[in-house]
């Protein structure tokens, strides 16, 4: 076991994809360069049919992304920040949701999507959205937020293997955090989550780098006596509902934490599931701390006005336990 | 050519290049000393595009801008203090720091916004030149973009309405060879844009955009043409950026990553600013002390933004929830 970054974890993980299946192959703005360092030498192991750098045409490229897996590749698509899923909407929607069930299971579409998500530091409104709440209402899309560099690099490795449309959404505020992986390669499937700290006063959901700051926030109520379970689904389609409602039952709270925004995204998804299916667990209302509904803010104050932090999490935690 | 245009106006723009030259070097040092949050793109090497093209318009003449617009609300007419207090973030910036550098704007002198989506303010300025056709006012829309903007499928579109509609705007091309960090060789299929519009029904004229006389009077021609009815024109100005894509990104990219240093340095002996102050002692149209005077006063001016900035408050956290829908 070593210690690598989550951006190590990317790496590794592509590397070993690319590796492993010459059908894949990766296309995105400036990735041979990797501006992130995720996919910083691919091209010299790789080369340039298949590690290509697109010009900036989201929906051109990405679109090109499914006709080449429709066609029998394994494309690996780069959109460089999640606001840029926009500029490809229709391809990602309309066709890579959408084709196989239309054309009744004859179309195969194993294509990945890769992203950097959520507020990096005073982006704006258009470099700082986390966008993978959008795609909950879209059937034919999975989604996963992996939260650390284990998760990430079994996460990614699936990704890529599943015969499906997934979209992988990375946080570069995760960017540097380290962890042990194995030597030996491993896979975390679809649809599994992890508890990733045990307690019993109440549960909290949280999603993407939001699992680090509970962690963070679970420490600090420690001191308080409120023992918190965290929870990381790990991925939202398919979600792991099993492991959410077993801790709910164990706590009878939940809190979930998202950096989406609060109508319409991962929180009040998987609110609505809990509500439905493990309300007798239930002592109260579920509590959801998630972005204000506004466009994220340039200015620092107003930026961290509206993105989650580890002391908003102890003080939504507080009010549910009383 | 030059002796039709007056002497006022050609120092003027001088002091417009000057402003914008000497803000963003400002910005560029304040960003690497830390002091300037999020990231910056500057249009250093740029100035005469912004200058030549903003003098042949009116304040009532709409512009849409690109990531990289601080010279194009300058010199559209904007204002240092708002400017430079929104990039620092604070209350009294032109968009409450709501924005940011990227998102630069004012409304008031028809400066629709710098965009941090590459290739959104084609169809914008598409859309107000669309306006001021419909309402019959004589507006006329001009479009900032760059040479990676035109392999965007909002440029086609745009033009295309353009030329249907024949609509009052002028579409201009900042070639500066570049579109993030990959050069316009490996991701743009043609070598001049202005190609681009022969497949689009429009005249593409190609300008060395660093020359300010240039830009400006091929930019009147646009203008007059869109202004009597005749419809769109891309103009593709040839020029370069100095700094870079965004100001730092030696730090993650490494020196050098690439573009050459030869590259570089070829082109900013082609400064538009030198070669204007050349070109205008060598003639005696002007003197070095005219020249010398303004850059002090462009220093001074700078320096009461940035202290302007400094000193304004920070918006307060609750701002965040300000500001999303009008008044029904």
């Amino acid at each position: 076991m070593g210690d690598i970054t989550y951006i190590q974890a990317i790496n590794q993980a592509l590397k070993e994809e690319l590796r492993r299946d010459p059908r894949t192959f990766l296309i995105g703005i400036d990735v041979r360069l990797g501006i992130f360092g995720a996919t910083v030498g691919l091209a010299d192991e790789f080369g340039h049919e298949r590690i290509r750098n697109a010009p900036i045409s989201e929906a051109g490229y990405t679109g090109a992304g499914v006709g080449a897996a429709m066609a029998g590749m394994r494309p690996i698509v780069e959109i460089e920040f999640a606001s840029f899923f926009y500029c490809a909407w229709d391809q990602v929607c309309n066709q890579a949701a959408k084709l196989r069930y239309m054309s009744g299971g004859q179309a195969d579409l194993p294509i990945t999507f890769r992203t950097v998500y959520g507020a990096l530091g005073q982006a704006a409104a258009q470099h700082s959205e986390t966008v993978y709440g959008q795609f909950l209402s879209v059937p034919g899309l999975k989604i996963v937020v992996p939260s650390g560099p284990y998760d990430m690099k079994g996460l990614l490795k699936s990704a890529i293997r599943d015969n499906n449309p997934v979209l992988v959404f990375e946080h570069m505020g995760l960017g540097r955090s380290k962890e042990a992986v194995p030597e030996e390669e491993y896979i975390i499937p679809l649809g599994k989550g992890a508890v990733k700290r045990e307690g019993k006063d109440v549960t909290v959901v949280a999603i993407g780098i939001m699992v680090s700051k509970a962690l963070a926030a679970a420490k600090m109520l420690e001191k308080d006596g409120v023992s918190v379970e965290v929870v990381d689904p790990r991925t939202l389609v398919p979600l792991d509902e099993e492991m959410i409602l077993n801790s709910v039952a164990k706590t009878h709270k939940v809190l979930i934490v998202d950096e989406g925004h609060l109508r319409g995204g991962a929180a009040a998804d998987i609110a609505a599931i809990i509500a439905d299916k493990g309300f007798d667990y239930l002592d109260g209302p579920i509590k959801r701390l998630a972005a204000p509904d506004v466009p994220v803010p340039f200015s620092p104050p107003m930026e961290q006005f509206v993105v989650p932090s580890n002391e908003k999490i102890v003080g939504a935690v507080k009010e549910l336990v009383g | 050519m030059a002796a039709e245009i007056n002497k006022d106006l050609l120092l003027k723009m001088y002091r417009t290049m000057q402003t914008v030259r000497q803000t963003e070097e400002r910005l560029r040092d304040l960003f690497k000393e830390g002091k300037v949050p999020g990231f910056l793109h500057v249009s250093i090497g740029e100035e005469a595009t912004s200058t030549g093209v903003c003098a042949a318009l009116t304040d009532k003449d709409y512009i849409t801008s690109t990531h990289r617009g601080h010279g194009h609300l300058i010199a559209k007419g904007g204002n240092l203090k708002p400017l430079v207090a929104e990039i620092f973030g604070k209350r009294t910036g032109y968009c409450k720091g709501k924005g940011g550098s990227m998102h630069i704007a004012d409304f008031s002198i028809g400066m629709l916004g710098a965009n941090g989506i590459v290739g959104a303010g084609l169809p914008i300025a598409t859309g107000a030149a669309m306006a001021a056709k419909i309402r019959g006012s004589g507006e006329v829309a001009v479009c900032f973009f760059g040479d990676g903007a035109s392999n965007e499928g909002t440029f086609h579109e745009s033009l295309n309405l353009a030329g249907i509609w024949k609509l009052p705007v002028v579409y201009v091309c900042e070639n500066n060879l570049y579109g993030e960090f990959s050069s316009g060789k490996d991701v743009t299929a043609v070598r001049d844009i202005a190609d681009r519009a022969r497949g689009h029904d429009m005249p593409g004229v190609i300008i060395n955009g660093n020359d300010v006389v240039e830009v400006y009077e091929t930019t009147v021609q646009a203008v007059e043409r869109a202004r009597r009815g005749e419809g769109p024109t891309l103009l593709e100005c040839k020029t370069y950026r100095w700094e870079g894509h965004v100001v730092g990104e030696e730090a993650f990219l490494g020196k050098d990553a690439y573009r050459s240093k030869e590259e570089v340095d070829d082109w900013k002996l082609r400064c538009p600013i030198v070669s204007f102050e050349k070109r205008f002692l060598a003639n005696n149209m002007f003197t070095q002390t005219e020249f010398d005077t303004i850059k002090a006063e462009i220093k001074r001016e700078i320096d009461e933004a940035v202290a302007f900035a400094i000193e304004s408050p920070m918006p307060d956290p609750e701002e965040a929830l300000e500001d999303m829908f009008a008044a029904a």
